[in-house]
């Protein structure tokens, strides 16, 4: 082992320690959470369709807690849901009633603070060099970002609007009971060209996926033509016709007219810019000339904005390390937000 | 005929949008059109997880370089797809207790909540949050004012950065009242509301421009890229 090494060695040993003693004795990343019951009592009659009562965290309006509480244990439907709570919370509770199960530890999200942890410095190692730490990080992504579009595809659009379509009874029974739908058997249309676009994953007949591309493509283009003239366009065009000499109160206002000037003067020798029909020589290469002036300019300030961008989240992540994962910045838990 | 219908297809459903923004009658008929869209961009998600499963599953069984990071993929991807799907954890919606497959997907406290928050969140975030310092890095190997166009894309982006800054807003705080447009903070906001405003509209309107020529090339047929070429025709 190289002096180098034996360095970085000794360096990560005692950070190691350092987490493992700082975790054992209590002293960050843990995560509370608050037990909230829920409790709903069915006051419907045998055979009738059921009616279901809140009788926890509070009662439904209109209900009295006690006639509630007559109803058989088979009429009754309850779950317990854990919600984030602060650490001083749990420590004002468990400091007044050391039995109590309202506020507890939450193992999981405990776990999953150090795992979001491990993966920050995961990604963060790819600064020094590739390793196989970012290449596990990396891996994790691409999976879980995947699976989670799909997931979120599934039950937020093929679930409502194919499947609750073509059949809202078998929908409504299975997992949005809510679902006021009648069927439409149009909506086979869209599930052949799914199923069409599927067929890209066999072996032959790749072609078979265009018919769903091309409907994809038409309607996009579609959307994006009259989406792009009217809201873009349009709209930017009738934003800057605007009075270039301004007045206020009856006097003129000379540096609001000058920032009018400046304004629609601007987007002019751009819009000369970008208009190819004539040589950029002459009058017009020196207009032109001034239009990339004024796009420089629109650059740098773009340019500026997404570095700000950047360091905000790159400062939010340096943030949570600290702050939600080794409790440094405030250990006594008096965070913002909190 | 493998190329002919996809490209009737093709500039039916345009021309259908186009005539539901201008004609009241055809509006039903855009809006369905709307939704079957959102539906196939649905079966688009499938696909992609469809082809991530083929790829990796066929590198981990070829044993290909780096088979052991596609197994970790596999596995993070099945697990969520798992316990979304399956709405692992979820508890029925307060509305209708009865029926346990009633609750949000993405309820606080279930394991595709979980995977959402100390995985996918702080990954994706980490990984856009590293940019800031390759674009650091980029503009400082890359950036010389060298002329006028470069120094004025500097100058602004300096004033923007500065702008926006503790430092900056303190290092013009001594300039009097009566020159206080020459306040970092307001000159930020200055070329914020009048060059990058003209800038900008300038390039959206541009922009606009070129994607209605390009749709109306595709809807018309002219443009038939997206078909790929004809030679590559099984």
């Amino acid at each position: 082992m190289d002096r180098k090494t034996l360095i970085w060695t000794i360096v990560f040993l005692l950070a190691g320690a350092y987490l493992v003693l700082r975790s054992m004795t209590g002293g960050m990343a843990r995560t509370y959470m608050k037990a909230v019951d829920f409790e709903f009592v069915n006051v419907a009659a045998d055979g009738d369709e059921p009616e279901w009562i809140q009788a926890k965290p509070q009662v439904a309006a209109d209900h009295d807690p006690n006639e509630l509480a007559n109803y058989p244990d088979e009429n009754r439907q309850s779950w317990t849901r854990y919600e984030s709570a602060p650490l001083k919370k749990y420590a004002k509770a468990v400091k007044e009633d050391p039995n109590q199960t309202t506020y507890l530890l939450s193992i999981s999200r405990t776990i999953g603070v150090w795992l979001s942890a491990m993966f920050t410095l995961a990604i963060f190692s790819f600064l020094y060099k590739d390793s196989i730490f970012y290449k596990i990080a990396e891996a994790v992504v691409v999976g879980v970002s995947a699976a989670y579009w799909m997931v979120v595809a599934f039950w937020s659009t093929i679930v409502p609007n194919l499947i609750g379509k073509l059949s809202p009874a078998i929908v409504q029974a299975w997992a949005m009971p809510g679902l006021k739908e009648e069927q439409n058997l149009l909506y086979i249309v869209p599930l052949v060209l799914g199923a069409m676009l599927l067929w890209q994953l066999a072996p032959k007949g790749g072609w078979i996926s265009r018919w769903p591309l091309a409907f994809f493509i038409g309607v996009f283009c579609g959307i994006r033509l009259t989406g792009y003239m009217h809201g873009d366009f349009l709209y930017q065009i009738g934003n800057s016709i605007i009075p270039l000499v301004v007045m206020v109160n009856g006097s003129f206002d000379f540096w609001g007219s000058l920032r009018a000037v400046l304004l629609v003067g601007g987007l002019l020798v751009c819009l000369v810019y970008f208009f190819f029909s004539f040589e950029h020589k002459g009058i017009v290469g020196k207009t032109a000339k001034v239009g990339i002036w004024v796009l420089m300019i629109t650059f740098g300030a773009g340019f500026g904005y997404t570095v700000m961008g950047r360091i905000a989240l790159l400062a939010i992540r340096l943030e949570f390390l600290f702050d939600d994962w080794l409790w440094l910045m405030d250990p006594t838990d008096k965070r913002l937000g909190m | 005929m493998k190329r002919l219908i996809p490209l009737w297809i093709t500039a039916i459903a345009g021309i259908v949008l186009i005539a539901s923004y201008f004609v009241p009658y055809a509006q039903g008929l855009g809006e369905l059109t709307s939704i079957w869209f959102d539906i196939l961009a649905g079966f688009a998600f499938i696909l992609g997880g469809g082809n991530l499963l083929k790829v990796h599953l066929k590198k981990v069984s070829d044993k290909a370089a780096g088979w052991g990071y596609s197994v970790i993929l596999l596995a993070s991807f099945l697990i969520t797809l798992f316990v979304g799907l399956g709405k692992i954890g979820v508890h029925p919606s307060p509305d209708y207790p009865d029926n346990s497959w009633s609750g949000v997907y993405n309820e606080v406290g279930s394991p595709f909540w979980w995977l959402y928050e100390y995985a996918f969140k702080p990954l994706t975030a980490t990984m856009f949050a590293m940019l800031a310092f390759y674009i650091a890095s980029a503009s400082f190997r890359a950036f010389r004012a060298k002329n006028v166009e470069a120094v004025l894309l500097l100058g602004t982006a300096f004033i923007i950065l500065l702008g926006r800054t503790f430092a900056g807003v303190w290092l013009t705080s001594w300039l009097p009242e009566s020159l206080s447009g020459l306040k970092i903070e307001n000159l930020s906001v200055y070329i914020m509301q009048v060059f990058n405003t003209a800038g900008s509209r300038a390039i959206i309107i541009g922009i606009a421009l070129g994607i209605a020529s390009t749709s109306l090339k595709v809807i018309l047929g002219v443009d038939r890229s997206y078909l790929g070429s004809a030679r590559s025709e099984p």
